[in-house]
């Protein structure tokens, strides 16, 4: 216990010695949360769309003002054929085009029914498919104005299943409040695992291990000596984010702190026995770097903090089973969102529980003051 | 004889297909200071490591103190010190701090000890708030030394500490050596530099692994079992051209300005040597008989055949 201090004191002195330490703890949460939470949001708006209407009919000319009178869409170009809406599309001038054929008044009236074609650019997938969704909501409830003006009735509607679709646990959809606790995980997890790795690595690379090697200290005591500082700089960052969080986007807070610092314990526990595990095999801070990089990508986009994992393809929501990260995220937004208990995360913590015993034991057993 | 510090039999290490060690069989006495001298690459640093803990052996018996380094590692490592031939210190803490740390690890303090480490610690204890990191090489050196001693080990190892380090510091650090010996404590260094062999109680010239031989310094100049010459000419490469085509010649090399030189005719006189070197136009400026140094004897060990 002694020397455990002992350790402790030397890397404490260390780490606040160490330039680079101190704006990694305090700069990078506050960057993190004000750059990432802003520029990583699918929220929709300023849709440019533009439109090619060969019809040119009071219907075509209403609809056209419906969509324009969105706040996701505004009209940026109207073309007379087909090759310059192409056109617009292809400059990027414009991220959707309606097309409406000739007749197509004529159609509806007579027919009661006409076609009309939407084409968006699909580059960015994402942005695509909620240009979409948000199109065929309007072009729907539009669908319903005309029914109801030219039966002069409200029998269609009457007779539809209308729904009520109500947001719960963040009823404004608000991007933010799903955001920020993916970016927390990201943040605990590169301070856990980066850090915690570069610190011993560092040992060896300097060859300062050399001279530790041959003292009495044990395997055990060098090891809580190395981690238990970053397992403090990791809680301590996620407070700190926590409350940048609640001061400028007023995440809601719903469930109680104890229970998600006890997930935070348990999830840093599993990364800075990672970080142990990588610098186990590593010789140079430079390896470590790229190896941690390579498994800390594909953790991140694969947990569900940047992309549901409900919309994954089987084998991928197969792989998140192995992803720590996955199993922090959820148990962090339900109870920040849902309150939930520690018993109703009873999965998620022993799932992590399992990951953290078994990745320091990993990591225990791969480290050798001897070879 | 129970005074022994150091114990080695049959000692071997392999690195994939290369023999670090070679069957070394090695035993040094408590209060020696004992040098292993060699080459780089002759598998120094692998038998110091070894004996420090820090390496497994392939097979063979090592201890140091009557403990077995693989079986009594973890008691072992109270009673060493050692001192890696890089500078292994933390660069980013001070004299100091590095100093206490190593003796908080060890369960001591610097007040305790300060006595064994006073003479190389006060060379550099005005500097005592100053990270290592920014210290010269002389001087970092004295703190690994101090920080290697500061528990009070019974068995000092110290890898090539000299490398790297001025002419005058070198000097130093032996005089700092031979001053801890004093004290009773048991060293082991390794060194590349032959003339630091001649400051030893007993060295050990290592080759490929191999220990060639075990002897006092003086022991094994007396063993040189050739006559030697000293040769120096005008134009020094010529003259080691010619000696090394004439079939008389056992061996030449050359040392510095001079050319040490043994022939095959054990009865070879001054006059021969000279009327050889002068009827291929080669201006002598000095021939003389001269003992054998350290290095002399290290390069006819190694040239010497294997024994059976």
């Amino acid at each position: 216990m002694r020397v455990i201090l002992h350790l402790l004191k030397k890397e404490f002195r260390q780490i606040f010695r160490n330039r680079i330490m101190i704006p990694i703890i305090f700069v990078m949460p506050i960057m993190q949360m004000l750059v990432l939470v802003y520029a990583a949001t699918f929220e929709m708006k300023n849709i440019d769309f533009g439109v090619m209407d060969a019809d040119k009919s009071i219907t075509t000319n209403e609809f056209v003002q419906k969509l324009s009178a969105s706040p996701f869409f505004n009209l940026k170009a109207t073309s007379n054929n087909l090759d310059e809406a192409n056109e617009n599309l292809l400059n990027d001038k414009v991220d959707l085009i309606l097309v409406f054929p000739e007749n197509f008044e004529k159609n509806l009236v007579r027919d009661n029914k006409a076609e009309m074609q939407i084409l968006i650019n699909a580059i960015n997938g994402t942005v695509a498919g909620i240009s979409q969704a948000y199109l065929g909501e309007i072009i729907a409830e539009y669908n319903k104005q005309i029914i109801a003006e030219f039966y002069k009735t409200n029998v269609g509607v009457g007779q539809n299943i209308r729904i009520q679709a109500q947001f719960w646990y963040n009823p404004e959809l608000n991007y933010k409040v799903y955001m920020v606790p993916g970016i927390l995980v990201v943040l605990v997890t590169v301070i856990g695992m980066f850090l915690s790795g570069l610190n011993l690595v560092r040992e060896k690379e300097m060859g300062t291990i050399e001279q530790i090697n041959v003292t009495p200290i044990r395997k055990y005591q060098f090891i809580v000596g190395k981690l238990l500082p970053f397992l403090f700089i990791g809680l301590f960052d996620l407070a700190f984010g926590l409350v940048i969080a609640k001061i400028i986007f007023d995440i809601p807070m719903v469930g109680s702190m104890l229970t998600l610092f006890i997930m935070a314990f348990v999830f840093l526990l599993v990364v800075l026995g990672a970080g142990l595990l990588v610098s186990t095999f590593t010789e140079t801070q430079q390896q470590l770097m790229f190896v941690g990089y390579f498994v800390m990508i594909i953790f991140i986009l694969m947990s569900g903090i940047f992309t549901p994992v409900e919309s994954m393809p089987i084998w991928a929501q197969k792989f998140n089973l192995i992803n720590p990260m996955y199993y922090f995220i959820a148990a962090l937004r339900m109870i920040l969102l849902k309150g939930s208990t520690l018993a109703d995360l009873q999965y998620y913590f022993y799932s992590l529980l399992v990951f953290a015993i078994v990745m320091i034991w990993l990591a225990v057993w791969k480290y050798k003051k001897v070879n | 004889m129970n005074n022994r510090s150091i114990e080695i039999v049959e000692l071997n290490k392999r690195y994939g297909t290369i023999q670090a060690i070679k069957n070394i069989n090695l035993t040094i006495q408590t209060g020696e200071l004992f040098g292993l001298v060699g080459p780089d690459g002759a598998g120094k640093t692998t038998l110091i490591r070894i004996l420090t803990t820090l390496l497994l052996a392939d097979s063979g018996k090592a201890s140091v103190n009557k403990l077995d380094v693989v079986k009594n590692y973890k008691q072992l490592r109270e009673q060493i010190g050692y001192m890696p031939g890089r500078f292994s210190l933390y660069m980013d803490l001070s004299v100091e701090e590095n100093l206490a740390f190593f003796a908080t690890i060890f369960g001591t303090s610097i007040q305790e000890n300060y006595d064994l480490i006073k003479p190389i610690y006060s060379q550099i204890e005005a500097f005592k708030t100053r990270k290592a990191g920014a210290l010269s090489g002389g001087m970092k050196q004295k703190l690994a030394l101090s920080c290697a001693l500061i528990h009070r080990p019974k068995v000092l190892f110290l890898d090539e500490p000299t490398t790297g380090v001025d002419a005058v510091s070198r000097v130093e650090f032996w005089e700092m050596l031979k001053e801890l010996k004093n004290t009773g404590i048991t060293i082991l260094v390794s060194t590349p530099y032959m003339d630091e062999a001649e400051l030893c109680d007993r060295v050990a010239l290592m080759q490929n692994g191999e220990i060639l031989s075990i002897e006092s310094p003086d022991e094994l100049k007396n063993n040189f079992p050739h006559d030697l010459w000293y040769i120096k000419a005008e134009n020094q490469y010529k003259l080691l051209q010619i000696l090394r085509t004439w079939e008389k010649t056992y061996s030449a090399h050359g040392f510095g300005q001079s050319i040490h030189f043994v022939s095959q005719d054990s009865q070879m006189k001054e006059d021969e040597i000279r009327q050889f070197l002068e009827s291929k136009t080669c201006k002598i400026q000095r021939i003389m008989r001269i003992g054998a140094s350290i290095e002399d004897c290290f390069m006819e060990l190694m040239n010497q055949p294997k024994k059976a």
